[in-house]
């Protein structure tokens, strides 16, 4: 039992009233950022570290602050996202799906509610996946090389017709769009630019954050214009946080595995919370099948990629602590406060510094209670920030996304990108066409291009290290199994409704 | 997102000098008044510039705080083609950058060359070093080496830069000093990864051979002993506690791999203006504070200035350029 010794002494690392009064400090900050629209943890995070050093902190107390806003970040992504349809950060993206139909038919509070005990639950079962797993889990993620990592792309793109309740075909034309732009940028093997048109500062692609606010904040805001009656969420009733909790008891089992799906997720650096929650939101979408109402305000649709999204946080601190490698711009960052504080974190960081490990874990699981309690009486004061009308809402939100945008890279460019995602933004929401996969395909599609060149540039062009290995044959099956269960079920239902 | 980890180690430091520095500096006739960045907040050519904008302020070589300007794009192609463009006479005007810089010119992927820029001067170095897994059948840089030559398509390398990358070219120099002919260096493999600390978990997972990168990155999986070094490509041993890792040179390679962090001015600077930048610049290299920065950042302080150093970058270039034609990375 020596887990719980190291535990309890963390515990009365955490407890200290200086570690205890930063971890408040931080998860309150981090809800604040998160819920800015474009404002993420990578942003949060990096904010808060002059902070961290101008206080003189020690490596533990810093940590404890910075993780701290990191949790607090995933929890204030999907405020926005329900209330306006503006994802606060890339996770928080599938929360729109149903958190927003939600808040239009007045059910918000709820939603609210019930998201922060899914995101409750899912860092809970990541922080105790951590506690006792984390060595175990690092001999899994290194079995996984870059034809495994192409296998889970692959799978993520195989359920992307599950993203939206609208038709297969232009969920496929919006993935296949969203690939397509992410093709941007110089060629990550060889370094020849493509599509860059000679400027520079595309080499490095596009930027999600410019894409994602441009689609969903500027697009919103565009539609707004067009018909100012349009019907927004904030005429309506919020609701109390109340029945989230009740509805979070009868979401149990899809909290559940949205939990476990983001923890496995997050473990493997290079998957991380996007491909978490959005894997967690379209594998609990199959599995519902026709007994889920997904896309018009589903209770379930806002606890899976929730749960999915913080579990997938927590676990993502396991390859950073006992790897040194981060699987997310987060985790880069609070690598490089470690590594700038004197500590590296490896194979040794448990033996080393249990001091340090064990006082984060244990602060791990003090400021996700903490972000409970603050959280659930909050969404009434979120709620009513937005009951403000639309235009003296909207131009708020477009100052914060034109702001955001431009603070990433104090860059012009980048607004560009932004109303030009605007306005693609709007004509697909004219044409009916989901925005979620085109992102989804910028944000993945990169990544998943990289690792099966990285696969082929070790076999030396040989295709069947796709299939070499149990995981990646298992992955693919599970794949094929999920597509085989959606065609079944869809011929399934027009049968059903022919002999009708 | 794109996630550089090369420079991170340096990101946190960096950031808390932002915290302290003002950003408007009146103008002097002193030398060095701005430090242009060419990338993100937090990468290694920003910490460059904040740690030693900072420095030559505390040391009092220049009158107000040197204001660091953020330029990203283009691996620093941006601020390369800026300053060509706008301040190539601008004698306060400082640039950083690093054999990531040169290569990307040797490349021909700036807007010009090296005679486009002054060459100032390099205050540290990372050092580059060739790793296997501790099991791994390569005992030696020879047995690894041997191989490669024997069939060049046996061993699959890894790194943290692309192809043609300053890893895979330092990797590739190596090989050319075990005698893998020129035809030959194409069919090396090479796979990048987002760094020299994933490239190192994927080869203890198996999927790689053997990995070439910074020590600095990957200096925690060589206590914790997971993998085994072959060389440090370093003219000298390091200081502890690097100094029993073994060099290529003490084993018959001269090869030599430096990440090395510098200056860069614009090209119409005048002579007597360049000769106090470099001036500046060797005070601050001379001082103790600059000694503790670099090693507290993992780099080894390490001087070239003036000519000396212009007459390096050029090497590097001319080095870089003709294995990236034999690659075929260029044409």
């Amino acid at each position: 039992m020596d887990i719980l010794v190291f535990l309890l002494h963390g515990f009365a690392i955490a407890l200290e009233p200086q570690n205890l009064f930063l971890a408040l400090i931080g998860c309150a900050v981090g809800t604040l950022i998160g819920a800015l629209p474009g404002l993420g943890p990578v942003n949060g995070v990096a904010l808060l570290i002059p902070l961290a050093f101008n206080f003189g902190l020690s490596p533990t107390a810093a940590l404890i602050l910075l993780v701290s806003v990191y949790y607090g970040t995933m929890y204030g992504g999907r405020i926005s996202s329900i209330v306006l349809n503006i994802p606060g950060d890339e996770p928080a993206m599938m929360t729109t799906l149903d958190g927003y139909p939600m808040a239009l038919k007045g059910r918000g509070g709820e939603a609210l509610g019930l998201s922060a005990v899914a995101s409750f639950v899912g860092a809970t079962v990541a922080t105790i996946g951590l506690t006792l797993f984390a060595p175990l889990l690092v001999g899994f993620a290194i079995r996984f090389g870059p034809a495994e990592y192409f296998a889970l792309f692959m799978l993520a793109f195989a359920t992307i017709g599950g993203v939206t309740s609208g038709s297969f075909t232009k969920s496929f034309i919006a993935a296949g769009l969203g690939l397509l732009l992410g093709t941007v940028g110089l060629d990550p093997a060889t370094g020849v630019s493509r599509y860059t048109f000679g400027l520079y500062e595309l080499y490095d692609g596009i930027d999600f954050i410019a894409a994602l606010v441009g689609l969903f904040a500027i697009s919103e805001c565009l539609l707004l214009l067009e018909d100012r009656r349009r019907e927004t969420a904030t005429n309506q009733e919020l609701g109390s946080a109340i029945p989230g909790m009740k509805s979070a008891r009868k979401c149990a089992p899809t909290i559940a595995r949205g939990s476990l799906i983001g923890f496995v997720a997050g473990v493997l650096p290079g998957a991380g919370a996007s491909l978490g929650s959005f894997l967690s939101y379209t594998l609990e979408k199959r599995w519902l099948g026709r007994k889920g109402d997904f896309g018009n305000g589903d209770p379930r649709g806002v606890a899976a990629p929730e749960a999915g999204n913080n579990a997938a946080a927590g676990g993502a601190l396991i390859p950073m602590l006992s790897l040194g490698i981060p699987g997310s711009g987060t985790t880069a960052i609070l690598l490089a406060l470690l590594l700038s504080m004197n500590i590296t974190p490896g194979p040794l960081l448990f033996e080393q510094q249990p001091d340090m490990v064990w006082g984060l874990v244990a602060a791990l699981f003090i400021g996700n209670i903490m972000l409970l309690v603050l959280n659930v009486p909050l969404v009434g004061l979120f709620a009513r920030v937005l009951r403000a009308p639309s235009w003296l809402l909207m131009p708020v939100v477009i100052l914060v996304a034109f702001v955001g945008v431009y603070s990433l890279n104090n860059s012009a460019f980048d607004l560009y990108v932004m109303l030009a995602f605007g306005v693609l933004g709007y004509v697909l929401r004219k044409l009916d066409i989901p925005s979620v996969p085109v992102v989804l395909g910028l944000l993945l599609g990169g990544q998943m291009e990289f690792n099966l060149r990285r696969a082929m540039s070790i076999s030396g062009g040989d295709w069947s290290i796709l299939v070499s290995s149990g995981i990646s044959i298992g992955i693919y099956a599970f794949a094929a199994a999920l597509m085989a269960a959606g065609l079944l079920f869809a011929w399934w239902l027009k049968r059903e409704e022919a002999g009708r | 997102m794109a996630i550089s980890l090369r420079p991170l180690h340096t990101l946190a430091v960096s950031l808390l000098l932002a915290g302290g520095l003002t950003v408007s500096a009146p103008s002097q006739a002193l030398p060095i008044s701005d430090c242009l960045a060419p990338a993100d907040p937090g990468g290694g050519w920003d910490f460059t510039c904040r740690s030693v904008g900072k420095l030559l302020h505390e040391l009092g070589l220049v009158d107000s705080p040197v204001r660091v300007i953020n330029m990203p794009g283009g691996v620093g192609a941006v601020a390369f083609s800026n300053v060509a463009g706008k301040r190539a006479g601008d004698s306060n005007l400082i640039v950083a950058t690093s054999t990531v810089g040169v290569t990307q010119i040797a490349q021909g992927r700036y807007p010009g060359d090296v005679d486009t820029m002054r060459w100032l001067a390099m205050l540290g170095t990372d050092v580059g070093v060739i790793l296997v897994d501790d099991d791994s059948p390569y005992q030696s840089l020879d047995e690894l080496l041997e191989a490669m030559v024997d069939d060049p398509t046996s061993v699959v390398m890894a790194g943290s830069s692309g192809i043609g990358g300053w890893d895979h070219v330092r990797a590739l120099m190596l090989a050319k000093a075990a005698g893998l002919s020129s035809d030959q260096t194409g069919s090396v493999r090479w796979v990048q990864f987002d760094g020299g600390g994933p490239a190192v978990t994927q080869m203890m997972g198996g999927h790689v051979d053997a990995v070439s990168t910074d020590l600095g990155e990957i200096a925690g999986f060589i206590k914790s002993g997971d993998v085994r070094v072959l060389a440090v490509l370093a003219d000298e041993p390091l200081a502890p506690p690097f100094d029993d890792l073994p060099t290529a040179v003490s084993q018959g390679y001269e090869v030599a791999g430096y990440n090395w962090r510098g200056f860069y001015t614009g090209g119409e600077v005048s002579d007597a203006d360049y000769q106090a930048m470099v001036d500046t610049l060797k005070t601050l290299y001379d001082s103790p504070e600059w000694k503790q920065v670099a090693e507290r950042n993992g780099l080894v302080p390490l001087w070239r200035g003036g000519d000396e150093f212009d007459a390096f970058v050029r090497d590097t270039a001319d080095k870089v350029e003709s294995i990236s034609q034999e690659i075929g990375v260029i044409q």
